[in-house]
């Protein structure tokens, strides 16, 4: 590692042509790892103790070794679907460093003994598909991906799949069901995707990021990405900075930064006259931090001690304006437009939920409703399929324990007390004092 | 524009990675059922082509109409009321016809915070027409959308799904008159 601390991306510009990624020693890592057991390699990446970067944070080494062994067909998916608000990491990896997600995609399909690996790409990300489409095309020709790769007797398949719009299709089962060309519904696990994943086969799906970490797991060796970071969370990780701050944007730091070196060292703090109000730490359906916690690290577990999420690395910082009802409603109409309706609890309660908070913020709730958000937050909670109903209760809840008496304010003065200054307030009102 | 708004977006220009040209748009000689069929052949599961063969219809004639539906149909060997329902799930299909040029604003939480609402409101005082619809002439959609991934360089636009960020108020206009220039 240099003495910039990054990683993965360190480097200005990009490495999008395939001589500027060879020049700079790319794809000698798929040729070492060509040349080691596969076993060997998922050793490797368990020793370095990487984590999955998509947001749940599970050890990537390990979840390679629970795919049974010699079972074939087998698959690697790449969740490249990232749009978890305030999260657009994957992006810029995928813009400015292509090849390193397409050498890690082959390095753990050989590992993996993987038939073929489909990357799953957002719909909306059509340049960012271009880019990995040239980048696949120059690959193959260069004899990295196709047959027999670089002689090894090793054939890699890579098949590039675009999403068609749908948030859900980023939680793991969703991905799989959508991929084979249904609705993007969540399944219930188990059986996982190690066991029964893509067309039932043994399915291993990874983020971008943390694919895109491994050609230099292999290249540092699982020891020296383990030495970067804390004791549990290793090495670095892209945060996607976004909201009131001065220069917001992504920042490859290790897992040893806080929150303070990222948005004050790195972000360059608060624009000129505002202070701080709160912070998203993990994406937007993480419960908030409040300043006084600006010291927290950035790591899993400092992050969780801290009352949060790490989830996808997306830090949002809200400034003093901002009325928090309104950032509330933001969220909670948010996942209510994702939830996919399997779920009673998540179909119905994300519903009630963002009527509740829609009444609060333009004035017409009654006494009593800032409970009544609590309780159907409450409700809703932990009784899903998958975590998006969750990911609707816990911020929302955070929101107004946080905030309650600005949710109060609301109700007693029927209608929004900052509307004149709130950067979110002209979503919702015709706001006057808004210059044309 | 609030001075401190205008401050995150500069330093949004500063932070955002170049984007490299658009590709040329696909070749299609070819006619839809054959590039239909190219996409099953990527497949080992010919129904994982359903979605990229709603997408090449959807190119085809701008919108899944009946048509679209019947040829998508047709030469992936599903049904037309399987092949509406999961389209209907998904945002970026089209179940009504569109303006000639799709603008789609960002409204999720990192682009509000930093005046997505204003940039909205002036496209919708601009064009005429509420988010959600149509100009009478056919030429602009507007709608707004939820996180497009471009958070920190936001507000995010995109205009025939390509990105522009960040994208205050006062780039509307100079927009609306570049596209009305533009043949179509
Ligand atoms: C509602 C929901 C949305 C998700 N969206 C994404 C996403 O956009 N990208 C992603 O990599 N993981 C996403 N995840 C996490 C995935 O389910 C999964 O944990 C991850 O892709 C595994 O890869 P990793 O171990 O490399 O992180 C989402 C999870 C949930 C519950
Ligand atoms: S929790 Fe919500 S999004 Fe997840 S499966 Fe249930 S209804 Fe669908
Ligand atoms: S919030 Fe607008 S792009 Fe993410």
């Amino acid at each position: 590692m240099s003495e910039t601390g990054r990683i993965l991306l360190d480097f200005d510009g990009d490495r999008r042509n395939i001589h500027a990624y060879e020049q700079a020693g790319g794809y000698a890592s798929l040729r070492s790892a060509l040349g080691m057991e596969a076993a060997d390699v998922v050793a490797t990446v368990d020793t370095s103790g990487l984590r999955g970067r998509g947001g749940a944070g599970f050890p990537t080494g390990r979840k390679a070794s629970f795919l049974p062994k010699g079972r074939t067909p087998a698959y690697l998916c790449v969740n490249a679907d990232e749009s978890e608000p305030g999260t657009f990491k994957d992006r810029e990896i995928m813009l400015r460093n292509p090849h390193a997600l397409i050498e890690g995609i082959l390095i753990m399909s050989y590992a993996m003994s993987a038939t073929s690996a489909f990357i799953y790409i957002r719909g909306e990300y059509r340049t960012e598909f271009e880019v990995l489409k040239r980048a696949l095309e120059e690959a193959h020709s260069r004899g990295y991906v196709g047959r027999n790769v670089l002689g090894s007797g090793y054939d890699a398949t890579i098949v590039l799949h675009r999403g068609a719009g749908a948030y859900i299709c980023g939680e793991e089962t969703a991905l799989l069901t959508s991929l084979e060309g249904e609705r993007g519904q969540p399944r219930s696990k188990p059986p996982f995707p190690a066991i029964a994943g893509l067309y039932a086969a043994p399915t291993l799906v990874n983020n971008v990021e943390t694919l895109a970490s491994v050609p230099f797991i292999v290249k540092m060796g699982g020891e020296a990405y383990a030495a970067v970071g804390t004791e549990r969370s290793k090495g670095t990780r892209v945060f996607s900075l976004s909201g009131n701050v001065k220069r917001p944007g992504n920042y490859e730091l290790p897992l040893t930064a806080t929150l303070r070196d990222l948005i004050e060292g790195h972000g360059g703090g608060m624009p000129e006259g505002r202070t701080m109000k709160a912070i998203i730490p993990g994406g937007s359906s993480t419960p908030l931090l409040m300043p006084d916690q600006l010291d927290t690290g950035l790591d899993y577990e400092s992050i969780a001690a801290a009352g949060s999420m790490a989830g996808s690395g997306a830090v949002v910082v809200i400034d003093d304006r901002t009325c928090m009802v309104q950032l509330a409603l933001r969220v909670a109409e948010f996942y209510r437009h994702e939830s996919c309706g399997k779920c009673t609890p998540c179909r119905e309660g994300t519903k009630w939920g963002t009527d509740v908070v829609r009444r609060i913020e333009d004035g017409s709730a009654r006494q009593g409703e800032v409970d009544l958000l609590l309780n159907v937050c409450d409700r809703i909670l932990g009784k899903n399929l998958c975590p998006l109903g969750d990911a609707f209760a816990m911020p929302i809840a955070s929101y107004v324990t946080h905030f309650r008496e600005e949710f109060q304010r609301h109700i007693d003065e029927g209608g929004c007390p900052f509307v004149e200054q709130s950067p979110i307030a002209s979503l919702y009102h015709d706001v006057s004092g808004v210059p044309a | 524009m609030d001075p401190a708004t205008a401050e995150t977006l500069a330093g949004a220009v500063e932070t955002r990675p170049q984007m490299p040209a658009p590709l040329p748009p696909d070749e299609r000689s070819a006619p839809l059922r054959d590039r239909i069929l190219a996409a099953v052949a990527l497949y080992p599961e010919p129904r994982s082509a359903l979605i990229p063969a709603l997408r090449l219809a959807q190119e085809e004639y701008g919108w899944l109409s009946t048509e679209a539906f019947e040829q998508v149909a047709d030469a992936t060997g599903f049904t037309p009321a399987l092949c509406k329902s999961v389209a209907s799930f998904y945002d970026m299909y089209r179940l009504h016809p569109a303006g000639a040029h799709e603008i789609c604003v960002c409204t999720n939480i990192s682009c509000a915070l930093v005046g997505a609402g204003e940039t909205l409101r002036e496209f919708s005082r601009e064009l005429g027409i509420e988010p959600g619809s149509t100009t009478a002439d056919g030429r602009f959609t507007l709608r707004t959308v939820e996180c497009y991934g471009g958070c920190g360089w936001g507000p995010v636009v995109s205009v025939d799904e390509r990105y522009h960020e960040p994208f205050g108020p006062d780039r509307v206009r100079p927009l609306l008159d570049e596209l009305r220039g533009q043949p179509g």
